[in-house]
């Protein structure tokens, strides 16, 4: 954009490190202390001898709740993404591409725009009382169902970006040479939005596993996912620094492999979602 | 064509008629599953708020008593100052949070725009944040804002100064709150303005330039304006999850020292599951619910009349 030249280009790296290191550090130095025994972190030593106790501690320990706490996080963010993708790939493509009146798609789309406005906690206290009803609170079911909910919204938007780019006359061309409508979907539309699909199907799986709001209030012990048990570590009594810091370190590890494999979608999605 | 043909043909007779039966109304069939999980866990809930926001439900013996009290419920509401406090800091934070992104991220989409090394590593390095839970990110620097302990702390000790109390004071608390959200999204803030930096038309930088446009008068009176509408789209969004802002407050204060810190979520989420008031708080819930809708109705105004100019 700008031609940076002389002084002004090492400024401009100048501050671009900066960024780097201001957007790194605070990882790294929680990376850091994780490796440390309790000691000393709260001498804030900066020379010692690295231990994977924490590690060990959290993940191994039989008083540890935290491989559970894993394991539920992995099944509430596939289930709910692998729902979510069906049920928003189809309704984007519904809205999308068959007729719908004009005032049902927007009251439709719209509804989807405010409820992805309003913050989940003004939701929570109702489906606190509807869970206890039908015996889903406290349940992995009810967090999963919690957690489609809270995604649609980003899924449909997101599908119908990339099903408005397909041309109509592929879809026309297969109808009449005899598809009937299901096959158009699945053999022709559907292929075509397989990026569109990874792209909401990382940032999905990453806003379920990140999800705490509603996970906080809508689970027990028992099946109380990832950001639940970091928050308990930070809330005991006496707070567990070291566990506290290999835990965190442990929860971004998704993050960190979509970074490196799947960055492409990820600013895809990002962007798509945020400029249509 | 064959292809086509061969697939109608395979369907054994006893689905033909399910399939055409899908077939005929696969408008409906497509959007149902997004539909009933709509209706059953956004609209449904929303009616139960206002039944909810007009009683008293307490709890016995695992049974719900449900009390007709819309009176006090509305003076629970008129007597709320915490609510008030927790507005006013929402607001605050959301305003300065995001002024400090926007500008952050500008920046940073126009510089890297503009350099010609390290392009991917830097976008790569700075994705980071926006993928990590907020949870970890809140339990990452209640390590570094520690009193005793933390990096802040050692590095202004270093200069000789004092430990700062950034999560014990009153004054500091939601400025140090802050922080923590501009780290967390400022990133964001630069990948959507970097994307639509990357997107602007060459011709009109290379014609100014040659024109002898500066630096300077090219940031200011070229590209800023030209991007407005991906500026306004930035401040949206990040003023609605400024808004919700909930998972690092909770980590970080709770809401303390005092009221220092209370936010809107933050204050719900007490009035729901702390007072077990789930009357008051679906009231609550309610003015926060139309507040939003508001705001999105007078955002998106302001965003069509951004656009149109």
């Amino acid at each position: 954009m700008l031609v940076l030249k002389g002084p002004t280009r090492w400024l401009a790296y100048l501050v671009l490190a900066a960024g780097v290191v201001a957007i790194i550090g605070p990882f790294l130095w929680v990376a850091l202390q994780s490796f440390k025994y309790e000691i000393a972190i709260l001498q804030g030593a900066w020379i010692f001898s690295p231990t994977w106790f924490n590690y060990s501690d959290v993940l191994y320990s039989h008083r540890s709740d935290f491989p559970g706490n894993v394991w539920n996080s992995v099944v509430v963010a596939s289930v709910s993404t692998f729902l979510v993708l069906v049920a928003g790939t189809l309704a984007a493509y519904s809205l999308s591409r068959l007729r719908w009146n004009k005032w049902i798609a927007r009251t439709f789309l719209g509804w989807t725009l405010i409820f992805n406005m309003i913050p989940p906690l003004t939701l929570v206290g109702p489906w606190y009382l509807i869970f206890r009803e039908v015996g889903l609170y406290e349940t992995l079911t009810g967090l999963i169902l919690a957690h489609i909910t809270l995604n649609l919204p980003m899924t449909i938007w997101m599908m119908m970006a990339y099903f408005s780019e397909i041309p109509k006359e592929i879809e026309d061309a297969a109808r009449v040479d005899g598809c009937n409508r299901i096959d158009v979907f699945r053999r022709i539309s559907l292929p075509l939005v397989t990026p569109g699909l990874i792209a909401a199907g990382v940032l999905a799986f990453v806003f379920s596993w990140n999800e705490f709001a509603v996970a906080l209030n809508l689970t027990s012990r028992a099946t109380a996912t990832v950001p639940v048990a970091i928050a308990r570590f930070a809330q005991q009594y006496e707070v567990q620094y070291g566990q506290m810091a290999a835990a965190s370190i442990v929860s971004t590890i998704p993050a960190l492999i979509l970074m490196f494999f799947g960055q492409r979608f990820v600013v895809q999605g990002l962007t798509m979602g945020a400029v249509k | 064509m064959e292809e086509f043909l061969t697939i109608d043909a395979h369907h054994t007779p006893r689905y033909v008629g399910a399939i055409q039966f899908l077939d005929r109304h696969f408008k409906w069939v497509t959007i149902a599953p997004a539909a009933v999980l709509l209706i059953l866990l956004t609209i449904y809930p929303i009616v139960n708020l206002v039944g909810m926001s007009l009683s008293t439900i307490s709890f016995e013996a695992a049974k719900e008593i449900w009390t007709f009290t819309p009176a006090a419920n509305f003076r629970d509401l008129r007597d709320d100052d915490i609510f008030r406090i927790a507005l006013w800091n929402t607001f605050v934070f959301a305003v300065v949070a995001v002024a400090v992104e926007i500008v952050l991220g500008l920046t940073l989409a126009i510089l890297v725009a503009s350099v010609t090394r390290f392009k991917g590593t830097i976008r790569t390095i700075l994705i980071v944040p926006i993928l990590m839970p907020p949870v970890a990110i809140g339990s990452m620097w209640k390590l570094m804002y520690s009193m005793d302990f933390g990096v802040l702390n050692q590095i202004v000790t270093t200069f000789g100064l004092q430990p700062i109390n950034w999560l014990g004071s009153v004054s500091l608390a939601l400025f140090s709150i802050v922080i923590v959200d501009v780290w967390h999204w400022t990133p964001f803030v630069f990948l959507i303005l970097f994307a639509a930096v990357e997107g602007l038309p060459k011709e009109v930088i290379e014609a100014a330039r040659i024109d002898g446009a500066r630096n300077r008068e090219l940031v200011f009176k070229i590209i800023i304006p030209l991007l407005k509408p991906a500026i306004v789209v930035a401040l949206l969004f990040r003023i609605i999850l400024a808004f919700k802002v909930f998972d690092e407050v909770f980590l970080l204060t709770s809401g303390g020292p005092g009221t220092s810190t209370e936010v809107v979520s933050l204050h719900l989420y007490k009035v729901f599951f702390q007072q077990n008031q789930m009357g008051y708080g679906a009231m609550l819930s309610l003015v926060i619910i139309a507040a939003t809708i508001a705001f999105l109705w007078v955002g998106q105004r302001a965003a069509a009349a951004v656009g149109a100019r």
